[in-house]
């Protein structure tokens, strides 16, 4: 772990803000991707950025690398300006992106000695760094192994510890846990939350909402390119949505619920599920006690989470 | 980012681990690679030269395998050099994303596009620079002149690397790739010298011919191996490095336009 835990030793540097993003601005054949994003990211936080797909993550993302020219906008990552000054602020970034790049002609260790020297560092340091970034990212007997006999969870693993190769202070992270199961995604939090430990300051996209109440400081909402509510993730629950919801399914919900529609502050039905949110559970709960065998009705009764608060902002509506 | 896709390309020096990342992959399969590289355009030469080549009178004054020597060499270099920018720099960008993996570093994509067109003329050099090997063991080089094929190899390496980047960046699929060898390649092959003197075609074509970056290779390259200096032979290298220098800009203006938007 040397080689990793070298960055909590070296002094935060530059600023307080990892990442500030004011009034960004990108329009494709005239329509609007990104609308006036603006959001800072603390130096050493978790940044979630959340929203269905086509809200203008990756398009964010890409302007704050400075792959994409923004039509308006600064950004300033690291302490550079974006994109002037981008090839200096990659420098101190690490990408983990949504879909694996890894060189499937070479094996792990010759995957990361090659992507080391991209950044100009020596292949000595680079050797010296493979074994401890082989062993965070749990693939310490794969240093030989071929890329394309990796399961999907290893090439993620393996991209992660690519993408701390330079020892950057940024990480960024695009979907990090999609297409993983559950053991996979869990070893992956795990080694961010060790990541945040040592001091990095993660950036990462998700539309998996456990995700980032579990390990976000700090979230933004996106869609339709524009933010729709920034906070912790606690507060943003406490502060848009209800804390207690009641789903109630059954063929015949809809009527049931048009006339219990009282006993919740606010109701949602899609298809045939009716979601109550509610201050004060218990005379729905009551009413469902009383009626709810007799009518063909079953129900949950839960927390409001953040996926709550998400599809109160952006909707029920698939979006492809 | 229409004003600066046209900028010009600012290549830098740090298009080296680009290369040497090529390299890494190519050294895993070096044998096969050159091998392949090596006995199609040879089973040509020594078929049509000694099998053709019997049946005809001599032809511009040598042997006909000797002047289809030096159009093989050239004709390889271009095959070696177009294959590496078309397929395998295509696949780097467009299946694997290689690109895009080394774009998320301190690289721009001017320095892999440097990387590529450098590495392509590289592997055309392996390639061209074989096949100049076995025609100097088998006799056909006349004297130390043709030392001087080397570097126009490598010349004639970047202008057909520069200009398969250009048909790269324009690609939807593999199958793209077709029309450029089909409209474009196929007809140079026959346009330029390689198979017989363009004194043979129509005072039109012959005009036409004269320009195609092939010819001019074919020119500089068949004299050398002959032992004579070729006529002209600055107009025709700063004709092959003015294509070279000009196609890499397109290409560089169509990737950016493809990748960076």
């Amino acid at each position: 772990m040397a080689a990793l835990s070298a960055a909590s030793a070296r002094p935060v540097t530059l600023t307080d803000t990892a990442l500030q993003v004011s009034g960004l601005y990108k329009a494709y054949d005239g329509q609007a991707v990104v609308a006036g994003v603006d959001f800072a990211v603390p130096t050493a936080s978790c940044f979630g950025l959340l929203g269905p797909n086509g809200a203008g993550k990756t398009t964010t993302l890409r302007c704050c690398l400075g792959l994409t020219r923004p039509d308006a906008g600064e950004i300033v990552l690291g302490g550079h300006p974006v994109p002037a000054g981008a090839q200096a602020a990659r420098r101190r970034v690490g990408v983990v992106p949504q879909f694996d790049n890894l060189d499937p002609d070479f094996t792990c260790s010759e995957n990361l000695l090659v992507y080391g020297r991209y950044f100009g560092i020596a292949d000595a340091t680079i050797r010296s760094r493979i074994p401890a970034l082989l062993d965070f990212a749990g693939l310490s007997g794969k240093a030989s192994a071929p890329i394309p006999s990796l399961s999907g969870g290893m090439k993620r693993r393996l991209t992660l510890a690519r993408a701390l190769v330079n020892d950057p202070d940024i990480v960024f992270l695009d979907e990090p846990t999609t297409g993983l199961d559950p053991q996979a995604r869990h070893l992956i939090w795990d080694r961010l939350k060790r990541l945040m430990a040592q001091g990095k300051t993660l950036i990462l996209t998700t539309h998996f909402m456990d995700e980032a109440e579990r390990l976000c400081d700090q979230l933004a909402i996106l869609d339709h390119g524009r933010v729709m509510a920034e906070g912790a993730p606690r507060a943003l629950i406490a502060g848009h949505i209800e804390p207690q919801v009641i789903e109630v399914f059954g063929d015949d919900v809809g009527r049931w619920a048009a006339s219990h529609h009282d006993l919740g502050e606010r109701l949602e039905v899609a298809g045939d599920t009716a979601f109550f949110y509610c201050r004060e559970p218990a005379p729905l709960l009551a009413a469902l006690a009383d009626e709810a065998t007799n009518s063909g009705l079953r129900y949950v009764h839960r927390a409001a989470s953040l996926e709550d608060v998400f599809l109160k902002l952006t909707g029920r509506d698939l979006r492809d | 980012m229409r004003g600066s896709c046209f900028a010009l390309p600012r290549p830098g020096l740090r298009w080296l681990p680009v290369w040497q990342r090529n390299f890494l992959v190519w050294r895993k399969l070096a044998f096969p690679s050159l091998l392949g590289n090596l006995a199609d355009p040879l089973i040509y030469m020594l078929g049509l030269g000694y099998g053709l080549g019997g049946l005809l009178p001599a032809v511009q004054g040598v042997g006909y395998v000797q002047f289809l020597a030096a159009g093989t060499v050239v004709a390889s270099t271009m095959n070696a050099a177009t294959f590496e920018a078309l397929y395998s720099a295509f696949s780097r960008m467009h299946v694997q994303k290689t690109w895009d993996a080394i774009l998320n570093t301190p690289l721009s994509l001017d320095h892999v596009l440097t990387g590529e067109l450098v590495w392509a003329a590289s592997k055309s050099l392996l390639s061209g620079g074989a096949i100049l090997l076995v025609v100097a063991l088998l006799g056909l080089a006349a004297s130390p002149l043709a030392l001087w094929i080397v570097p126009l190899i490598f010349v004639t390496g970047l202008a057909f690397a520069a200009l398969g980047l250009i048909v790269c960046a324009l690609a939807p699929s593999y199958e793209f790739f077709m029309y450029y060898f089909t409209l474009f390649i196929t007809p140079m092959l026959l346009l330029s010298g390689v198979f017989f003197p363009t004194e043979r075609l129509p005072a039109v074509v012959q005009t036409i011919a004269g320009w195609l970056p092939l010819a001019h290779a074919v020119q500089l390259a068949r004299p050398l191996l002959l032992g004579q200096l070729p006529d002209d032979a600055l107009a025709h290298l700063a004709a092959l490095l003015a294509i070279a220098g000009a196609c890499f800009c397109i290409a560089t203006a169509l990737t950016r336009r493809r990748l960076l938007k």
